[in-house]
């Protein structure tokens, strides 16, 4: 018993700091999601009305939430492959007994990362521009016509993928690299000695040899980009015509913009809902991989 | 509203961190002191303004010994927001600039100070030298909660050379010929001659408020759009773009503004009075006889437009009451006015600064490129004036954007806005229901 009480003892601080500053306001969030509170609330507290399940059946039945939803999942669904496999490419060529400048290399893909989003928005922003644009000029070079990407509802959201795969590939890559220092060079040489090609070194060897890292870098950055809001908020501030308007983004939109705290907090909800059954669908198809092998 | 490139509002934030640690410092330095009890009164002003407002302030500090204006500098895009918040977090300014469409908005939470009594003892601003329309855009059911700061309606600015050469010596006023001009422009090679972009309600609303119809119906409950009113100003809006007199984009996908109207890729586009000295700085003075303003046509004869700018207001929270309705009075002498108008080019809202000599000699009122705004101010007629505003009007834009694109019939459009603002009102319905119970 007084091990146990010990054990509670030790454990407090982290509790209290976890009940404080998550459980309490992720609870507070949920009863939120089942009133009115808005602007008159706020002004009065007289003018804020129990909802039940208003908010979300509102939320379900808005055409804007579920655009959202399908520009968040597309984003994620072309961008999170996209972002993996530029990362593995990119620590794969690192980890060649055949670069040059490694320290350089590894700091020059690395420093996206760790840039404001906001400076770099404006560079990109420049890249992106129809007339004047660094990219539409190399594809006029080879002939393509002008894109619109960031004016044009069907180019925004491939505009906001590209720039952020590379805006967010480093952090991958750097725990790939690590990832790909703990092969032993032993299994390499075996396989070299047995005729293996490097294609086939890179299936047979790497790749399982990755398996969990990859498996958590996958969890990581799915959750990571179902959150997105940031490269909308200073790209496109949602537009062209809501094309990149992201469900974390109309959450910020109902809540911050236009104060709609409770329908802001059953969006946020909702997506906690589908984040959970997506990275718990990752878990699932990972650890039956594993079970395979 | 403004709305800012990126770059400036990050520069803002920036400046605007510098700015509080430097005020932080010397207010520590100040105390130490000791001469005077140093008061601090915080101003939050907006974009451009911010920036500007700081030159007229050392001869009010001078006038008000031991007080020191503190201007926080917000960019006009995350204003909102902000003001939103710091209401919420209980740090709302002492005196601040307000979009005077926010006004209604902020007086519903209750966060202003009426300002009707100090109007009537202090005297500092008298209500009949303003511009009418945009006086009324700071009365909330009677009561006075700001006064407006400097004015902002929207007009033409166009190029006079093409516009000449189209055969056009001055502006049509009515819809009609307004659109001929614009068809004899595409003839001269010029391929969309008017500049309207998709995702600035401005211009759209001020079609709307040409209309005899206002744009919500009993009292502010429900939405109007259904009217012939909007829908013909929604039909004129859409009609530029089907018949290609405008190009179908938004600001985003335009470099530059003005060095794109002096390069002549559109002869006209809608906007309010800061271009005056932005096209002056962009495109030289020897260029000033290229271009020239001109009030907004309407559907027969000159129309109306929108009684924008900016108000000063102060926060029911302040504890600074006297320095800061002080402030206010400063700020709204005529000739301060003027002199705010001499740094940046926004307009004063108070007919008396427009008829004042400047240092020149001559008068706003004989400014020629300014006339046309005093003549539209004259016609300047507010929005409707509910907390729910800032969201309607958006919403409106919106689904006329989408008109535009996908080619929705007017009728579906006005139907899908009137349903959306009826969605907004509700807890407005609500809320008037019960008080009328009461």
């Amino acid at each position: 018993m007084k091990r146990q009480l010990a054990g509670w003892v030790f454990a407090a601080p982290a509790l209290i700091v976890i009940a404080v500053f998550f459980l309490g306001p992720v609870i507070a969030g949920l009863v939120l999601s089942f009133t009115d509170f808005d602007l008159y609330a706020l002004a009065d507290l007289r003018n804020l009305r129990m909802a039940g399940f208003d908010n979300y059946i509102h939320v379900l039945t808005l055409p804007l939430f579920w655009q959202s939803l399908r520009n968040t999942l597309y984003f994620v669904i072309v961008g999170v492959p996209l972002s993996i496999m530029l990362s593995l490419g990119c620590a794969v060529l690192l980890q060649s007994p055949l670069a040059r400048f490694k320290p350089v290399f590894r700091t020059a893909l690395f420093a996206p990362v760790v840039t404001t989003i906001v400076a770099v928005a404006v560079i990109w922003r420049y890249l992106y521009h129809t007339r004047y644009g660094l990219i539409n000029a190399g594809l006029g070079a080879i002939g393509v016509d002008p894109i619109d990407w960031l004016g044009s509802p069907s180019w925004s959201m491939p505009a906001i993928i590209l720039f952020a795969v590379w805006k967010n590939f480093g952090a991958n890559m750097i725990i790939l690299v690590a990832a790909l220092q703990t092969i032993p060079d032993e299994m390499y040489e075996a396989a070299r000695i047995d005729g293996a090609s490097r294609w086939q070194q890179f299936v047979d060897i790497t790749l399982p040899m990755l398996g969990p890292t990859l498996l958590m870098v996958s969890i990581l950055t799915t959750s990571g980009y179902f959150q997105l809001f940031a490269e909308p908020y200073v790209m496109t501030q949602g537009g062209p015509l809501q094309s990149t308007v992201s469900v974390l983004y109309l959450m910020y939109e109902e809540g911050f913009r236009w104060w709609n705290l409770g329908k802001a907090s059953a969006v946020a909800f909702l997506l906690f809902v589908l984040m959970v059954a997506v990275t718990q669908g990752i878990l699932r198809v990972g650890r039956r991989a594993e079970a395979h092998t | 509203m403004r709305t800012l490139p990126i770059s400036t509002s990050r520069r803002d934030w920036l400046r605007r961190t510098a700015a509080v640690a430097g005020a932080a410092t010397l207010a520590g330095c100040a105390r130490r002191s000791g001469t005077h009890t140093p008061r601090t009164l915080r101003f939050w002003a907006l974009g451009r303004e911010s920036e500007v407002v700081q030159e007229l302030l050392p001869d009010f500090e001078r006038e008000h010994p031991g007080l020191t204006v503190r201007v926080e500098q917000l960019p006009f895009t995350a204003a909102h927001e902000k003001l939103l918040t710091s209401f919420a977090g209980d740090s709302t300014p002492d005196v601040a600039q307000l979009g005077n469409t926010w006004v209604p908005e902020f007086a519903a939470l209750n966060a202003l100070m009426p300002l009707d009594a100090w109007i009537a003892s202090a005297k500092a601003v008298d209500p009949t030298d303003y511009f009418d329309g945009i006086w009324r855009t700071n009365v909330i059911d009677g009561q006075a909660f700001g006064v407006p700061w400097y004015v902002d309606t929207r007009l033409l600015f166009y190029r006079r050379d093409l516009w000449r050469r189209a055969g056009f010596d001055r502006m049509p006023s009515d819809w009609t010929t307004f659109s001929s001009a614009l068809d004899a422009l595409q003839r001269l090679g010029i391929k969309h001659p008017l500049y309207l972009p998709l995702n600035e309600f401005e211009q759209l609303l001020a079609l709307c408020l040409q209309q005899s119809e206002s744009l919500l119906r009993d009292d502010g409950r429900y939405g109007n759009f259904r009217s012939s009113g909007f829908k013909k100003a929604l039909g004129y809006y859409t009609e530029r773009f089907h018949r290609g007199h405008a190009a179908a984009v938004d600001n985003n996908q335009i470099g530059n503004l003005h060095q794109e109207f002096g390069r002549g890729t559109f002869a006209a586009y809608i906007s309010g009075p800061w271009n005056i000295g932005e096209l002056d700085r962009r495109l030289g003075i020897a260029r000033r006889n290229d271009w020239g303003t001109a009030p907004l046509p309407g559907p027969d004869g000159p129309g109306a437009s929108n009684a924008g700018g900016s108000s000063l207001v102060v926060f029911r929270r302040t504890r600074r009451q006297d320095d800061a309705l002080a402030l206010l009075g400063y700020l709204s002498r005529p000739a301060v006015q003027l002199r705010f108008h001499a740094l940046i080019g926004d307009l004063p809202p108070r007919r008396s600064a427009w008829s004042m000599q400047g240092a020149d000699g001559s008068t706003l009122a004989q400014e020629p490129r300014a006339i046309a705004f005093a003549q539209q101010l004259e016609r300047a007629r507010p929005t409707p004036p509910v907390p729910e505003w800032e969201r309607i009007v958006q919403e409106m834009q919106l689904v006329a954007w989408q008109a535009v694109k996908k080619h929705i019939p007017l009728d579906d459009a006005a139907a899908l806005i009137d349903h959306r603002v009826d969605g907004f009102l509700e807890k407005r319905r609500w809320m008037m229901q019960r008080a009328a119970k009461a």
